[in-house]
């Protein structure tokens, strides 16, 4: 599903962001990506998004070698892969329904459909009294259940969440990563979640992979976040 | 792709409102921009139109004929006229003829040539050209005619006048580009800052997988609206401007240079189709131009 072979980005001034990395995750894995800060998350992702371009090696996504994209198939590209952030994300002036609707409307799909799924995705993650409610008026955790019901609205093959408890309480943090193993669990979808929540990947028992420096250093089954920060 | 459109056309009308304050103030620049280039328009229309009247009224040369000129002596300079090349044709301005004419173009002054008694304007023939350019050699010839006072031919003073129609137009043609180049750079800093303010939602809509173009759609449609509404305010303006100006001066232009002005229709139809267009690519361009950096991946 996602596959890394031998993939090297320097930035510029020799800033290391991943060095011959090789990582095979299949589909309908769940797999949290840990490592200290500056490691080569961030660059993983932007890598996956098609945000930065690898210096050397193969990036193949569902399948595909995305290596090469023309800026045309980039948009194509992120229609398969929804996106999770810390920071949710979500735009202030429009509500819950609009928000997610977005997705959709960015693929042209038809007012009906939409105004037919989204009610379904936010009963799903729990939210469907807040459909007319503004970012402003939720707590954390809502905000982040309106962003992963953007994410999967389109039913992407991989859903990637960047560091998606860090602005969350434990409580909070643990139903926003149950509702993500219930995704992968239910609908198949592949997740990769980026994170510094000790506990959460302690509890989790999934595949941990840490990278630090710019490499893999650990790629462990049911493994444990296995850092002391 | 009619979907593509419906979402364009939308957006685009939300943020045309939205975004009120930068709206009014680049729709009030092009506006005067406009303005300022039909005023532009207008001249360079009617300079050039007075020059071409007035090469038309001065394409001809008058040849006055001493009064004892005998009817044959002048048919055959008519005759040796009429074989000439240059020459398109030759009329035979009688005494009484020229009178009249004159009598007509002093209009309601013209009793006051009835005290004159005698007629003392000469006859004359009217030589019209077929070619400017022989107008030199024309006037030499007939200067050699015996019987002929005097030749009446206005090259250097038309050669004049075309020299500063050239100026004039050159001028306004120069200031209409400088102003459309001034227009988009003030579209594309509106659409910037819509573009600055929308930052965060470009870059959500980019994660979700818009393309480009979903993007750009709504924002150039808003900034061609723009241009849009400020071509039809700067039009009306325009053209009740040069509608006032020809009620008012009108009659003393034609006093002065014996012809009209340009019909307000005329060049108010033209002004439609020149500002329409400048409108649109004026917002479509200063769109595009700002918003490219934004979209680069």
């Amino acid at each position: 599903m996602i596959k890394f072979d031998d993939v090297t980005k320097i930035y510029d001034g020799n800033n290391v962001g991943l060095q011959n990395v090789s990582i095979d995750i299949g589909d309908g894995d769940f797999v949290f990506l840990v490592g200290p800060s500056g490691a080569g998350k961030t660059t993983f992702i932007k890598l996956i998004l098609k945000e930065l371009e690898p210096d050397s090696g193969h990036i193949y996504i569902n399948g595909r070698d995305c290596t090469r994209l023309s800026n045309r198939q980039i948009p194509m590209l992120r229609r398969y892969v929804g996106m999770v952030f810390q920071d949710f994300r979500l735009l202030p002036n429009k509500t819950v329904f609009e928000n997610v609707a977005l997705a959709m409307e960015v693929m042209h799909t038809t007012r009906r459909t939409i105004r037919r799924q989204v009610p379904q995705v936010l009963t799903m993650m729990g939210i469907a009294d807040k459909a007319d409610k503004f970012p402003s008026e939720l707590a954390g955790g809502e905000q982040q259940r309106v962003a992963i019901a953007r994410a999967i609205i389109n039913r992407p093959q991989i859903l990637i969440a960047d560091e998606p408890t860090g602005n969350l309480d434990p409580d909070t943090s643990w139903e926003i990563m149950n509702l993500l193993d219930d995704i992968n669990r239910h609908g198949g979808t592949t997740v990769v979640v980026v994170t510094h929540d000790k506990a959460v990947v302690d509890r989790m028992k999934k595949r941990v992979v840490a990278i630090d420096n710019g490499r893999v250093v650990r790629d462990s089954q049911e493994g444990e976040y296995g850092y002391d920060d | 792709m009619i979907k593509a459109l419906g979402h364009s056309f939308k957006q685009a009308f939300v943020q045309f409102f939205r975004n009120r304050g930068m709206t009014l103030a680049s729709l009030i620049s092009i506006t005067a921009m406009l303005i300022i280039l039909g005023m532009f328009f207008f001249i360079s229309v009617n300079v050039s139109f007075l020059t071409e009247s007035i090469k038309s009224q001065f394409d001809t040369i008058e040849v006055y004929l001493l009064d004892d000129t005998t009817s044959d002596q002048a048919k055959v300079m008519i005759e040796s006229l009429n074989a000439m090349d240059e020459v398109e044709s030759v009329q035979l301005i009688t005494k009484d003829m020229a009178m009249d004419e004159f009598k007509e173009r002093w209009g309601e002054n013209a009793y006051l040539l009835d005290g004159l008694g005698e007629n003392p304007l000469p006859n004359s023939l009217r030589i019209t050209l077929t070619d400017i350019e022989g107008g030199d050699m024309t006037a030499a010839i007939c200067r050699t005619f015996t019987g002929v006072e005097d030749v009446r031919y206005y090259k250097d003073e038309i050669d004049r006048i075309i020299k500063i129609s050239d100026t004039i137009q050159r001028g306004a043609l120069i200031v209409i580009a400088f102003l459309i180049v001034v227009s988009i750079v003030v579209v594309s800093n509106t659409i910037k800052i819509t573009v600055m303010s929308r930052r965060s939602e470009i870059e959500i809509m980019k994660y979700v997988g818009a393309t480009n173009w979903f993007i750009r759609g709504p924002m150039l449609l808003e900034g061609m609206i723009i241009g849009v509404v400020a071509a039809a305010c700067a039009l009306g303006i325009c053209a009740a401007l040069y509608i006032r100006f020809c009620e008012s001066f009108g009659e003393q232009v034609n006093v002065m240079f014996s012809t009209d002005l340009v019909e307000p229709h005329f060049l108010i139809v033209n002004l439609i189709a020149i500002f329409m267009s400048l409108g649109v690519s004026i917002g479509a361009v200063g769109s595009i131009i700002s918003m490219r950096r934004f979209l680069k991946a």
